[in-house]
């Protein structure tokens, strides 16, 4: 009998078949988009525990219990709506009524499927497997059996000697067994080790007092005399034991495929493509269970990917594709190190080998290079992980072997260093291949407040996965800290012993109106890159000198040094200012006439600016003169400062809007664009709460209401996305102005230096009720002050473009060389989709060429 | 043997505490003006072999365990104004001996 149960619900349905590793990363991964708003999701798994941790699945022999292996409680899954079912086998596809048949006969209509149902353990069909105290290790309910009957029995003896045999070994030798391992092949983990290493690894384990049989052939298990099983071997002998436990492998498990006539693999797995579509376009399958270009990947870190992949594409993101993944594994069996990576059997075309043996300490190590002897391809180590990660990282980033290859494998030598500082690894090295994530992502993460290898772990995941690399991501956060000098102290650089906040406040409070002032009076030495700016910028938020007089030119980062923002080749590019977007045809008309006489690449910003791309320095006054004929001013893009203020064109023209979004945007842009504070601030403002000017995702963020504007702050959109914070609710026009001033003000007095508002609302203690106390409460008193600041910036708003084009002594600093007056050769353009861009590399050597 | 001493320009040319681009010999050189210290002139190459573009007289002077130094403006790796040597990487620009001499700045053109 078959009922159907049918849910109230209009959004198309979205079920996940299998709730282990993979089959809940994908779960997070589409909550993660907001799939659970597009998608009605419902889960089954066949097991009675939610998705749970099986790469350290063996801890449960040593300590953990479920609860600790468990990857949710479920309360994510109710929080966004996820309906999940365990214990529920699901017995049948029906692809063409798009229905699933779970074991208790009901049936469910679905509209996308992903499958996630993982592999199941290859059991060899020897005669006599299914007797009784025969085990395999995947599941909790496994290793329940297995702790059940070791408590009565004295041997055991695992079938199969790779890596999953080898942790079960471990796990019965825990459990007080006598262990063996019987091997089909002739040598340990055949799928990672070379013959001697595997021979290395051999002694190692036999030397921790477990049998290891290798070439050895089971032919049957019968009854036996001494224990409870009796095993014979092909070449006559046999082993008495009390316990089996079958590691021979796994299998896909497709049995959902076969039934329902998806296409899989000969010798089993679900075909999939890059989005890990199965043949059919609403089908995916991901995880173990899934054949990707006719390999399975039987890691965590693959599965991950899958579902990333597959995640993507259901939300109608086709760009993150999975197109394969690195299959080395380093781990600790039985206390023996042992690590493979890329082409461990040396089976590349032309590959060299260096092996290093040591038959007293027991350690093997090879490495296998190019041809040429420049790249590594792959690698083995017995008995010592130390090497791994550096050969991984060479391995995986392709970086060139230093002339000493050898050396990465060789024991160090009176100390000398073998390792690959991690300096060395590009930012986009990958740290944590079971979340993806790259140096760069550890170094943001740092650069962001996170001071400890545990806040890392927090913001990226990093070594949550396997854990693999929890080492190399101590030492990556390290050197981080380091180089951001942070394990010493808050101190901004070795020249002032103080925080940007105490700079603020000595600036201020001492009336100081110069570096050397400051420098004489409260630090010491000549000032660095970061003190000189950091400080340039306080003088300029407290008294708004311009920042090109003499004592503050050499305080300015190239891009306020020349007023404009610097490129990959040493050109400009310039962004005159458009408050709130609005811009005049006959404005439009110059920047076009200027772009062209100029030969400039334009572009219209994210900030609703028009952007002028190549200038060079000699050329920036004279495009400025231009502009401000024109009526224009400088946008300061290139300063940390006010950019702009977005904004739709509200009650005006559009029939929903509510209040003049675009009046108040030119008057609040108006208002604070001379501003240089901590760290580049944008806003938005929008019309009504339909809010398609973005305003919370701005650092000051407004949305017009019936009442009149909400007020949202500390947002921020690029990198690390903050929904901004409701600050306060249907404001009049002057208090909200005058909140904008006191969050502002406060901020740049407050802030580090390079701090978005996003970061300094995280980081201050009291968070959003404390700086509500300080701005609407006044807790600290401060709010006349902090108004007064903001009044004094605004009443001394100077384009820095203009006073620049008065002072000949400042025009001086715009030549391109001071001896000569031709141009800098290494500014090359070429021409594409109608416009001028820098030449490439190649492209400028194949113009030399020609031309010379 | 002549002089190696080459005149690049007036004192005045010079922006105090930062640096500016000259020719010389059809080769970038970027001249830095830091009157703290010592030599008050310091001459390297332009050119940032890590940015790969002319840029490094556009840099931040900055003066670094008893070094003066200059962060180029791309990718902020310093290097030391007395000899061209970069402080992260294992790479070296060219450097020139400089002089200022009644207000006249002077490169040797033996470098
Ligand atoms: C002991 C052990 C140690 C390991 N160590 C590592 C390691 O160090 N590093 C590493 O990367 N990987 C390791 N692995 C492998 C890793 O655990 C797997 O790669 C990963 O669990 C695969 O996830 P999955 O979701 O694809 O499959 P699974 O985790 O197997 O989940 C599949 C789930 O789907 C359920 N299911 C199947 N069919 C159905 C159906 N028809 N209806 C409903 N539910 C169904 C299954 O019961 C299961 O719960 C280890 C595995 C084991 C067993
Ligand atoms: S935010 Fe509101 S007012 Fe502005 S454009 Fe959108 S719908 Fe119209």
């Amino acid at each position: 009998m078959t009922s159907t149960v049918s849910f109230l619900t209009t959004k198309p349905h979205l079920i996940v078949v299998g709730n282990g590793m993979v089959g809940h990363h994908f779960v997070e991964q589409i909550i993660a988009q907001g799939g659970h708003e597009t998608f009605q999701i419902t889960v089954f798994g066949e097991e009675s525990y939610l998705a749970y941790d099986r790469v350290h699945l063996s801890e449960y022999f040593t300590g953990k219990g479920a609860a600790d292996l468990a990857m949710t409680d479920g309360t994510l899954y109710d929080e966004h709506g996820v309906r999940y079912f365990t214990n529920s086998l699901v017995t049948e596809i029906d692809r063409e009524a798009k229905q699933l048949i779970l074991q208790n006969g009901e049936a469910l209509a679905y509209d996308k499927l992903v499958l996630a149902t993982g592999s199941y353990p290859f059991v060899p069909p020897i005669p006599g497997h299914k007797r009784d105290n025969t085990f395999v290790y995947r599941t909790l309910d496994d290793l329940d059996a297995i702790r059940a009957c070791a408590k009565q029995v004295t041997r055991g003896t695992v079938v199969g000697g790779g890596l999953l045999g080898l942790e079960a070994a471990n796990a019965l030798k825990n459990l007080g067994l006598e262990t063996s391992v019987v091997e089909f092949a002739p040598r340990l983990m055949p799928v990672q080790l070379d013959e001697q290493g595997g021979a290395v690894l051999k002694e190692m384990i036999e030397g921790l007092g477990v049998q290891v049989y290798t070439n050895t052939a089971t032919t049957e298990i019968v009854d036996g005399e001494m224990a409870f099983h009796r095993m014979n071997f092909a070449d006559g002998s046999y082993l008495e034991t009390d316990l089996i436990l079958f590691s021979a492998g796994i299998r896909p498990q497709d049995a959902l495929a076969h039934q329902s006539g998806l296409s899989v693999g000969e010798r089993g797995g679900i075909c999939v493509n890059n989005h890990c579509q199965t043949s059919d376009e609403n089908i995916y399958a991901i995880g173990e269970c899934a054949l990707w270009n006719n390999r399975i990947f039987g890691l965590v870190a693959p599965g991950y990917a899958m579902a990333k992949s597959a995640a993507g594409h259901l939300m109608g993101d086709a760009g993150v594709t999975f197109t394969g993944a690195d299959m080395s594994t380093k781990l600790k069996l039985l206390g023996c190190d042992v690590g493979s990576v890329g082409d461990a059997h040396a089976q590349s075309q032309g590959c060299k080998v260096f092996v290093y043996q040591d038959e007293l300490s027991q350690s093997y190590r090879k490495m296998v290079v190019s041809e040429d002897g420049k790249k590594l391809l792959g690698a083995v180590l017995v008995g010592d992980n130390s090497y791994y990660d550096t050969l991984l990282q060479y391995y995986l980033n392709g970086i060139d072997l230093p002339t000493q290859a050898q050396a990465l494998i060789l024991p160090a030598m009176d100390g000398a260093p073998v390792g690959l500082g991690v300096d060395a690894l590009p930012a986009t090295a990958s740290i944590c291949s079971c979340h993806n994530v790259s140096k760069q992502d550890i170094s943001d993460a740092v650069c962001n407040g996170a001071l400890s290898v545990g806040d890392v772990k927090g913001i990226t995941k990093a070594a949550t996965g396997c854990g693999g690399c929890a080492a190399l991501l101590k030492k990556v956060v390290d050197n981080e800290l380091l180089a951001l000098g942070v394990e010493v102290s808050t101190d901004i650089c070795e020249h002032f012993a103080y925080t940007r906040q105490d700079l603020y406040n000595l600036v201020k409070v001492g009336e100081i109106k110069t570096f050397a002032e400051l420098l004489k009076t409260h630090g010491k030495g000549h000032g660095c890159e970061i003190c000189k700016p950091a400080v340039g910028s306080i003088l300029a938020s407290v008294w708004n000198d311009y920042v090109l007089k003499k004592e503050h030119i050499s305080l300015q980062d190239t891009n306020d040094r020349f007023l404009a923002n610097m490129q990959k080749d040493g050109t400009y590019s310039i962004v005159p200012r458009i408050p709130g977007g609005e811009i005049t045809p006959e404005r439009l008309i110059v920047l076009g006439e200027v772009a062209k006489e100029y030969g400039l690449y334009t572009k219209v910003t994210g900030g609703q600016r028009i952007d002028l791309f190549g200038a060079t320095l000699s050329q920036l006054p004279q495009i400025w003169e231009k502009l401000i004929a024109a009526g224009f001013e400088t946008g300061q893009a290139y300063g940390k400062s006010l950019r702009t203020v977005k904004s739709c064109v509200g009650s005006t023209w559009c029939r929903y809007g509510v209040n003049d979004s675009m009046k108040m945007a030119i008057d609040l842009e108006n208002r604070y664009k001379g501003l240089r504070s901590p760290h580049k601030i944008k806003f938005a403002v929008s019309g009504c709460t339909r809010e398609c000017a973005e305003a919370q995702s701005k650092d000051i963020g407004v949305i017009a209401t019936e009442g009149g504007w909400n007020l949202y702050v500390c947002g921020n959109g690029g990198m690390k996305p903050r929904h901004g914070d409701l600050f306060a609710k249907d404001l009049d026009d002057e208090t909200l102005v005058k909140y904008i001033d006191r969050v502002l003000m406060f901020y740049t007095k407050t802030a580090d230096r390079l701090q978005r508002t996003s970061v300094w609302m995280e980081g201050l203690e009291g968070g959003l009720e404390y700086l509500k106390d300080v701005v609407i409460n006044d807790k600290l008193g401060l709010c006349a002050e902090l108004e007064a600041s903001m009044q004094h910036v605004v009443d001394t708003f100077q384009c820095e473009w203009k006073t620049t084009l008065k002072d000949p002594e400042a025009l001086k600093t715009f030549r391109q060389f001071v001896n000569y007056e031709g141009s800098d050769s290494n500014v090359v353009f070429v021409e594409e989709r109608d416009q001028m861009r820098p030449a490439t590399e190649f492209e400028k050597q194949q113009l030399i060429a020609k031309v010379g | 043997m002549t002089m190696p001493w080459k005149l690049i320009c007036k004192q005045e040319n010079l922006i105090e505490g930062a640096g500016v681009a000259a020719m010389l010999n059809g080769e970038q050189v970027a001249v830095f003006y830091v009157p703290e210290s010592d030599n008050k002139i310091f001459a390297i190459g332009n050119w940032d072999p890590i940015g790969k573009a002319n840029v490094l007289s556009r840099g931040l002077v900055a003066h670094l365990q008893d070094q003066w130094v200059v962060a180029s403006p791309l990718y902020k790796q310093h290097y030391e104004l007395s000899s061209g040597q970069c402080l992260e990487e294992d790479i070296k620009v060219p450097h020139w001996q400089a002089k200022l001499e009644g207000g006249e700045v002077f490169i040797a053109t033996h470098s």
